[in-house]
Order: structure tokens, then C-alpha cells, then sequence
């Protein structure tokens, strides 16, 4: 009983086993037409910077407002490489248990009876047996960091606003990202296979700075607002439903919003989400009403909201149509 | 060839604070091989992405990269300019020397200080720069270095007053007598002694939260910010989880200057950063700025904040107010130390007090806080609050 897989193992390996490895993207402009396939615009700087993560197979540490497309990033890449995603979320006070494995003290129990029931336990070799059969590798439950490790070819391992976790985890991924390889106290050390080490996006918020140590380690890019002509590609592919002169002043709307002191300027998912809301509203065009009724798609604090619906919305309209006209 | 000016460029980079090590420079020569030297905005993200860490070195890395393929020279010339206003840390910091700023280091530093009219026509750089600093600064501040006595008084308070703020329960969890049962740690102790079945147990911990320093620096705490500096260094050395930021008329982070170890050189290199000493007071547009540039940042894991300042500022249209109810929404705890005050005669007169004074979950007041004794005395005074 011991050889027998958890389901959850068997699942990922067939997984693993399905997809025939895709060579990595040759140069930057590859990595451009692959993310471009995989509805992903990125601009040529980020393209370098993912360039050089898979040719270096070093971590990306990717950083920057909510809601420019960090995490969407890694999803693009694991389907661009067709590799498995494997995906940690991170939040205060996520341990080892949560994120690389977990031993399955259930079973374990169980083993325990059955040696006993059996009158196994009796001699010094029974209980050597019994003890190594506790801590053997089928015993583990896999968590992402220990999968991402485990696989036939390389999944990309995301590692989502890694800035919510506590420092103790940092300094617990040091060793995975530096070394591709866990420690398992009880069991071992447990590498990637050569050539299916993972590739590892990390995002983060910047609630926090997160160690040096780690981001030493790291290809670091900064995440910015993308400029007019790009953010209108964006919102034509993940908005299609949106008129061409709606995606337009959408855009420039939104671009000049982000120059005015805000609490939080909108991210790009919020114009994707405000021209969708637009579009689900009939709106072929923006006009002070349409605008102010959604502004809540576009903005989430009560003091911006407050600050634009006080005749601002009127005078940006205005400006915008002074601008494209002119 | 190459690897000749790619260890150049790290050296500046690294003169002008951005810590480049040897391993980044490795690092980068393999980048520069990998995307190839065709494209000029390929090598520039590609050394960007191996060179710096984090968002404020960009607009630097740029400017720098922008001067190294026209002039190395000029580039030189433009780092020197850029010295002063970089917050460097440590040794970095130090680096921007001008014979006024080592006259006024303390004695022991000067060794360090003398170097630095090995270059003739960097040291001609600096002083132009500084001369701009000065005309900014509204006011220079001026800090005699501590005593002795004072000295170990500063560190004994740091290390041993307690702090006055609640520690905060962490999901994490840490091995202990009671608690929930730790099945791993249970099972590891019983794969040992298959006989006894003994309980391990293992519960949350507890923690000091990160602690974010808001210092008032204006002409009426001008007494009591040295002193109080003084204090936020020895808790900075002691427990590394401290940001600093002073403000006046506008808002300075120290954070990285009082990381310092040597008091005098931490408050010196911190003052040259702060612009107002001694100004006058903005606290709502300063607040404001916390708000939008810095609370997302410092205050996520449930910190906590320490505002020293005597409040001493108007309410004007309710704006401190406003600024006062956001800053209780970032901040988990907030404790107001308030050197002027005494509590029995206290009465919250001046509107920027009576702004303050609901927003915060402890008040501290020290009547004339005049040494670091004083300080210890109003930290022992009452016990954290319990939220």
C-alpha cells in the first residue's frame, strides 16, 4: 500500500505526461508572438526581461500596481510553454504545510494501528521498518512548491503577491529559487530533474519590501501603466464586445485619469471591467451620465469617487473631445 | 571589452547607491549574451532586469544607461550631481563627502571622510550640489554628538523599555506547552516512541508589528526631535522592523539613514535628508501624503504607528481630520507621544490636538520631555492596549 500514489499525485502526473514540451521562445521577439498568441500584449521590455528568465532560468520577479497584469503574465506564459501552472497564493502566515508538503498524518495513524494489530511493533527492526515506512515519499502530500520540483518538464510556478506573506517565507523560498531543491527534514533533499527545473514568476504588490536576499536572486521589472496604443490593443482583444470609438475614449479617459492624484489610479483590468460594464449598458459612447453612474468599475475608493463626481467627470469629457478633435 | 565597461557601469551605478555586487555583474554579462548587443533597448532592459531591485532605482539605471553609450565621463559627472539625493545605505550614504559634511561628522568617522579629495573634479561636483541642498533646506539641523552616559542611555532604553504597543498575534504558529495539537510533531515524537502517545501542541505567535515612526521635525519640536531621534536609532538597531519618516512642511523617510549603526553618523546623515528642520508645520497635507505614498506600503502587515508631534497646527476645513480618519484606517494601533503635554492639565485647545486625539488608540503625553530618562519613564507608564 505504500507505493500507491494519492490521487492528487496521479492527476498531476498525467498532466505532466500529456503536453509534448514546446521549445522555449529562441529570442525576444518569439517571446512577443507567444505571449501575443496567448492574448498577452507585452511590450518589449517585459519581453526581455521574460526572455532572459527562461534563458538564464532565473526566478521573475515581477512587481507593480494592482491590476496591470502581473499574475496574467505567468498564466500567458504557462500557456504559451504549454506547461503545467502551478499556482501559490500567499497570504500571512503560510508555512511549509500550505505550500510544499504535508505529511499525511492520517495515514501515518493508520499505518501505526495496522503494525500494532498485526503485533509488528515488538523488536527494534519491526519498529525501524515501521519508522521509515511512516516517512516514506508516498506518505507526503505534494503542495505546489514540492510539485513544481517533481514534474517530468519544467511548469512555470507562480508565486502571487508573494509581498502578503510574513518574512519567515521568504526565506524559506530562498533555497527552491536558488537551488531548485527542497529540504525535507525527515526524508531528504528532493531536486528538479535536469532540464525540468521550474519557471518562476513571483508578483508582488509592494505592501512590503520584500528581502533583498531574495530579490537578489531575481530578474527584477516593475510593471507600469501600458501607453495609449497598447492599452487599446489590450482592450480590444479582452473587450471585442466594445465599439472602436467606446475602446478609444475609454483608453484616453482612463490614461488621463491615471495623471490626476488618486488614491488609486485604475489598473488596466479596470478598463477591461469598465468597458465591458459600458458595453453591457449600451453606451456607444462615453457622456458625463454613463460615466458617473460607473464610475465604481473604475474606481474603488470612496475619496476618488467623491473627487470625480464633483463636476471633475464633466471637465475630463470635455478636455478629451477638445484633444481628439483638435 | 565588453566586460570591461559592464564592470565600469556597476561601478558607478553602485558609487551613486544602487547596491550592484559582483554577482549581478556577472549576471549581467550573461543577459548582454543571451539577448545579443543588436538592439540598444534590448541591452538596456536586459541590464535593468539583472541590475536593479526595486522601482526607485529605474528612472537612475535609465539616466545612467542613457550616459554610459555617449560619454563615461559625463556620466561620472552626472552621478556626482546625483549623490546628495540619493538615500543610500550604510557605507553608501557616506559616500557624498564635502569638507563641510566631514567637519561636522564625529571624530571618528573622519578617516573615512579624508579620502575623498582623491578626486579633485568629483569633490568640485559635490560642493555645488550641496551648495543646492542648502538653499532647499529650510534649516540645517544641528545635533552635538551624544555623550557617553547618553549614549549607553539610548540603548539601554531601546533595548529594555518596553514598547508601547501591543504585540500582534501572527497565523503562525511556534511550538509551546498548550495550545492545538501539532499532529506532525506528535507523529515524529511517536515514530520515535511507538509506546507513549504524547501530545505536542503547538499555538500562535506573538509578535512585535512592524512599527512606523512618524517624527515631527517642525520649529516648535525642535527640542525634542534629536531626543527622540536618538531613541528611534536604538529601536532601529534593536529590531529591525522600524520606518522612520520625518515631516514639517513635507514628508522625508530616514528609514535607511538610521539604519546606521553609529548614532551620531545615523542623525547626521539623517538630517542632511530632511529638508524642513525647524520649518513650520503642514501635519494634514504631510498625513495626506502618508496616505497616498507611503501607508500602502509600511503600514500592510498590521503595523503600527508611533506620530510624535505636539499637534500644534490648525484644522483647517477639517482637512487634518480627514487625513487623521484615513491614517486610522491604514493603521492597525496608533500611538501619539506628545512631548508638551502633561495629562492632568491637559485640555485638547489647539484644533489640530482635537483632530488627532480621536484617531489615535493611546496617547502619550510627556510634560517637557527633556532626556531620554523622561522618555523611558512615559513608555513605562501604561500598559499597551489591548485591541
Amino acid at each position: 500500500m505504500t507505493s500507491a500514489a494519492t490521487p492528487a499525485n496521479a492527476a498531476i502526473a498525467a498532466i505532466a505526461a500529456t503536453p509534448s514540451a514546446s521549445a522555449a521562445p529562441a529570442s525576444v521577439d518569439a517571446v512577443i508572438a507567444a505571449l501575443a498568441a496567448e492574448d498577452y500584449v507585452a511590450d518589449r521590455r517585459l519581453a526581455t526581461s521574460v526572455f532572459l528568465a527562461l534563458t538564464l532560468k532565473r526566478p521573475l520577479f515581477v512587481e507593480g500596481e494592482p491590476g496591470v497584469g502581473k499574475t496574467e503574465l505567468a498564466k500567458a506564459l504557462a500557456r504559451a510553454l504549454q506547461a503545467l501552472l502551478l499556482r501559490v497564493q500567499c497570504y500571512e502566515g503560510l508555512d511549509v504545510a500550505q505550500t510544499a508538503y504535508e505529511w499525511n498524518v492520517a495515514r501515518q495513524m493508520m499505518e501505526i494501528r495496522l503494525a500494532e494489530a498485526a503485533h509488528d511493533v515488538g523488536d527494534a527492526a519491526s519498529r525501524e521498518r515501521l519508522a521509515k515506512s511512516l516517512y516514506a515519499r508516498s506518505m507526503l502530500i505534494e503542495r505546489p512548491l514540492l510539485q513544481a520540483l517533481t514534474q517530468a518538464q519544467s511548469p512555470v510556478l507562480l508565486i502571487d503577491e508573494l509581498d502578503r506573506a510574513d518574512e519567515p517565507f521568504d526565506a524559506f523560498l530562498l533555497e527552491v529559487l536558488a537551488e531548485n531543491q527542497l529540504t525535507i527534514p525527515e526524508l531528504g533533499t528532493v531536486k528538479a530533474a535536469p532540464g525540468a527545473a521550474p519557471i518562476v514568476v513571483i508578483t508582488s504588490n509592494r505592501t512590503r519590501e520584500i528581502h533583498d536576499a531574495l530579490k537578489r536572486r531575481c530578474l527584477y521589472h516593475w510593471v507600469d501603466y501600458p501607453d495609449v496604443e497598447r492599452e487599446l490593443e489590450i482592450v480590444r482583444i479582452r473587450a471585442p464586445g466594445a465599439p472602436e470609438r467606446l475602446a478609444v475614449q475609454v483608453v484616453a479617459f482612463v490614461q488621463r485619469m491615471r495623471t490626476l492624484d488618486l488614491f488609486k489610479a485604475p489598473g488596466i483590468a479596470e478598463t477591461i471591467d469598465w468597458s465591458n460594464a459600458l458595453v453591457a449598458l449600451n453606451a456607444l459612447s462615453l457622456a458625463p451620465d454613463n460615466v458617473r453612474d460607473t464610475l465604481g468599475v473604475l474606481l474603488k475608493h470612496r475619496d476618488d469617487i467623491a473627487k470625480l463626481q464633483g463636476g471633475d467627470v464633466t471637465r475630463l469629457l470635455a478636455e478629451l473631445q477638445a484633444t481628439a478633435r483638435g | 571589452m565588453l566586460a570591461d565597461n559592464v564592470v565600469h557601469f556597476a561601478r558607478v551605478l553602485r558609487h551613486a547607491g544602487v547596491p550592484v555586487g559582483p554577482d549581478r555583474v556577472l549576471a549581467a554579462l550573461e543577459a548582454i549574451e543571451a539577448v545579443g548587443l543588436a538592439r540598444r533597448d534590448d541591452v538596456h532592459a536586459a541590464l535593468s532586469a539583472v541590475m536593479i531591485d526595486r522601482h526607485e532605482q529605474q528612472a537612475l539605471f535609465d539616466d545612467a544607461f542613457a550616459a554610459f553609450w555617449r560619454d563615461p565621463k559625463l556620466l561620472e559627472r552626472m552621478m556626482a550631481e546625483l549623490l546628495p539625493k540619493i538615500s543610500g545605505r550604510g557605507e553608501r550614504a557616506n559616500k557624498p563627502r564635502s569638507h563641510r559634511l566631514a567637519d561636522a561628522l564625529a571624530p571618528a568617522a573622519l578617516p573615512e571622510a579624508a579620502r575623498a579629495p582623491q578626486r579633485p573634479d568629483e569633490a568640485l561636483d559635490f560642493e555645488t550640489s550641496f551648495a543646492f541642498s542648502d538653499r532647499e533646506k529650510l534649516q540645517r539641523a544641528d545635533f552635538e554628538s551624544m555623550t557617553a552616559a547618553e549614549f549607553e542611555l539610548a540603548k539601554k532604553l531601546a533595548e529594555e523599555v518596553p514598547l508601547p504597543f501591543a504585540p500582534a498575534r501572527r497565523r503562525r504558529h511556534a511550538a509551546s506547552e498548550r495550545g492545538t495539537i501539532d499532529l506532525r510533531a506528535t507523529m515524529l515524537a511517536m515514530a520515535r516512541q511507538p509506546e507513549t502517545l504524547v501530545p505536542r501542541f503547538s499555538r500562535p505567535r506573538t509578535e512585535l508589528p512592524t512599527i512606523v515612526v512618524l517624527l515631527d521635525v517642525s520649529g516648535s519640536m525642535d527640542r525634542y526631535a534629536r531626543l527622540m531621534l536618538h531613541y528611534v536609532h536604538g529601536l532601529t538597531r534593536r529590531y529591525l522592523k522600524v520606518h522612520t519618516l520625518t515631516f514639517g512642511t513635507r514628508l522625508t523617510n530616514i528609514t535607511r539613514a538610521l539604519r546606521h549603526r553609529d548614532p551620531d553618523l545615523a542623525l547626521e546623515l539623517a538630517s542632511a535628508q530632511v529638508p524642513d528642520w525647524k520649518g513650520g508645520t503642514r501635519i494634514a497635507s504631510c498625513l495626506d501624503d502618508f496616505n497616498r505614498h507611503w501607508a500602502k506600503r509600511l503600514l500592510g502587515a498590521n503595523a503600527a504607528l508611533l506620530l510624535v508631534t505636539d499637534g500644534l497646527d490648525r484644522d483647517e476645513q477639517g482637512e487634518l481630520t480627514r487625513a487623521a480618519q484615513q491614517l486610522r484606517l491604514f493603521a492597525r494601533q496608533i500611538v501619539w507621544l506628545n512631548p508638551l503635554l502633561r495629562f492632568d492639565r491637559f485640555e485638547p485647545r489647539a484644533g489640530g490636538v482635537r483632530a488627532l486625539l480621536p484617531c489615535v488608540d493611546r496617547f502619550l503625553p510627556v510634560h517637557n520631555l527633556a532626556s531620554l530618562a523622561d522618555l523611558a519613564t512615559a513608555l513605562q507608564s501604561t500598559p499597551a492596549p489591548r485591541r
